[in-house]
């Protein structure tokens, strides 16, 4: 067994939930003097800094959501100085307002430690060449497997997105033995190597450390077969720190949350009431040693449950269930975050009133394929094909340059889309994840 | 001098153009031209009908996006050379044609254009100037 902090990943359960106490006392003390938004809450609420002395009080304290973050954008939940603040990045799908998140020196470090523990849990060693394959520039997934894989001390390979081709001759030359992407993407790799002939057991490929989308346990087989490697989960959202937040060890049954950085919790996503170990429920986390970016109780939306029995692999870190839903309509696709009120407002800019919208998600060729249908209006129609053609063009470019992906539009004709009552069905997910 | 045509959004599926046709048919409406443009997924039909107007209100009463255009119908000998010649005339006063089809009349030896420019006026005037008859709203359906 290797661990890359042993002494904070068996830990006993009481040594867990003293260093997390601690923890969370200073942050709430911290949070409550230099972040008006907590304080205000706390204040309605009639609580104190000094009310919070263990974990077990941490259901007292207000939840922060996503819409909290939009409405303090950019810095306004930032418990530190500006000055501090070392690194900046952003949810992925860039509308505007999306929650922006902040790092001082110190939690780029703890945030290297955490992604470190992934690797390492995932067979990494200074020996090893990380290949990651995640995005570099706002999103966390690049910058953040990179930070962890220089402090394992393993040399990273940062290849970042997109180009397949060059990808696998670097894989081939450079001798990548730990492979950092999107499961999908890991799929559509193994599918590209076989396509170039290439025998995946002739590479040093060991390992793969998947996430930022769901996936499932057949496809963790496939990828296992299809690449000969072993294939592990790595959980995270920037607006806890990104990708570290939980990890997959060899025995793949569930991912240890580093709890003593984020404490988490199941709650029911109605009443927000906190439940048992072994329920599904909201994920909500709590950071308590960030400086720039503590958020307290963040409701996630993910959908998933936890458990402290302790790992066959020694780690006493809480565990997660692979999450397997949301609480809300978002998507994932190719790793992107996506709203259906993204497409919306794109249509609404482009002059359309009440756009009547659906989005198809499918996955071919292990790459996730979105399809936006938009019913013809009188302000999209001309009785010229060119100017139709123009119309769906703008949206395709308004679509991508907003979510940050590419999707093929089609008009049809109006009231082809199906009404529901209620609530408009805006998306098919045809997906078999 | 335009006449107006009516143009419908149209899905490539199968049963699309016979359910335009028959809303038209069983509003008593008569079509004098059509042409379809299309493309991979929907095409655009364009129609010059008896009563532009009702027609529309029937199209869109059935959910159908449906625009009124104004375009020039030009009268022509039914001769080998006439369309060349028209377009020929309307190119060197560098007007283009956005899209154009015809049909031929009741009355043996004309044939009728149907042009869309972007300039409705303009081009009238270079016909009527250069001897073309232009047709008026009026006069199409008697055609």
């Amino acid at each position: 067994m290797a661990y890359w902090n042993q002494k904070v990943e068996c830990a006993s359960r009481e040594e867990l939930d003293k260093i997390a106490s601690q923890n969370l006392a200073n942050t709430v003390r911290r949070v409550y003097e230099n972040v008006p938004f907590y304080r205000n809450k706390m204040d309605e609420m009639g609580i104190k800094p000094e009310d919070i002395k263990s974990v077990k009080d941490l259901h007292r304290l207000p939840f922060t959501l996503k819409q909290d973050l939009r409405d303090n954008y950019p810095y306004g939940l930032f418990a530190c100085p500006l000055d501090d603040v070392v690194r900046i990045h952003a949810s992925s799908g860039t509308t505007c307002k999306q929650p922006v998140v902040g790092y001082t020196q110190e939690d780029i470090d703890l945030w290297a430690e955490v992604v470190a523990r992934a690797i390492v849990a995932a067979g990494g060693t200074k020996q090893d060449f990380i290949h990651v394959s995640y995005g570099y520039g706002l999103f966390t997934g690049g910058l953040g497997l990179h930070y962890g894989a220089e402090k394992v001390g393993a040399s990273v390979i940062p290849v970042a997105t997109g180009n397949t081709k060059r990808q696998i001759q670097i894989m081939v030359d450079f001798g990548s033995s730990i492979l950092c992407c999107t499961p999908s993407y890991a799929l559509y790799l193994a599918e590209s190597l076989r396509e170039a002939g290439i025998d995946p057991s002739t590479l040093k490929l060991k390992s793969g450390i998947f996430g930022a989308e769901p996936w499932s346990e057949n496809m963790r087989l496939e990828i296992e077969k299809s690449l000969g490697i072993n294939a592990y989960d790595i959980y995270g959202l920037s607006e806890i720190i990104g990708p570290g937040v939980s990890f997959e060890c060899e025995c793949k049954n569930g991912m240890h949350v580093n709890e003593d950085h984020f404490i988490p919790e199941v709650v029911d996503p109605e009443t927000g009431e906190v439940l048992p170990d072994g329920e599904m429920g909201e994920l909500v986390f709590t950071c308590v040693t960030k400086r720039a970016l503590p958020l307290i109780r963040y409701r996630t939306r993910d959908i998933a449950s936890l458990t402290r029995e302790t790992c066959k692999c020694g780690r006493t870190l809480v565990r997660m269930s692979r999450p397997c839903g949301r609480t809300d309509d978002m998507l994932i696709i190719r790793g992107v975050n996506v709203f259906p009120s993204q497409i919306e407002s794109v249509l609404l800019e482009m002059g359309q009133t009440a756009p009547h919208y659906l989005i198809i998600v499918d996955r071919v060729d292990n790459l996730d394929r979105m399809q936006v249908l938009i019913e013809m209006s009188d302000s999209l129609f001309s009785d010229e094909i060119r100017k139709i053609e123009e119309v769906e063009a703008n949206i395709r470019k308004n679509i991508e340059s907003t979510l940050g992906i590419s999707a093929e539009v089609k008009l049809v004709e109006p009231k082809t889309i199906e009404r529901s009552e209620g609530k408009a069905k805006r998306v098919i997910d045809k997906r078999k994840i | 001098m335009t006449v107006k045509q009516l143009s419908i959004f149209v899905e490539n599926k199968p049963g699309r153009l016979a359910r335009v046709t028959d809303i038209l048919a069983k509003g008593g409406i008569d079509i004098r031209a059509l042409s379809v443009a299309d493309t991979t997924d929907y095409g655009i039909l364009r129609l010059i009908v008896s009563d532009p107007i009702k027609a529309c209100e029937l199209l869109k009463g059935a959910e159908y996006t449906v625009k009124l255009t104004d375009v020039i119908v030009v009268e022509l000998e039914d001769e080998v050379g006439a369309l060349a010649r028209m377009l020929a005339l309307l190119d060197s006063h560098g007007i283009s044609v956005e899209y154009l089809y015809a049909f031929i009349g009741r009355d043996k030896g004309k044939a009728y254009i149907i042009i869309r420019v972007e300039d409705n006026i303009k081009a009238v005037d270079i016909l009527s100037g250069n001897g073309y008859s232009v047709t008026k709203e009026e006069e199409i359906y008697k055609i």
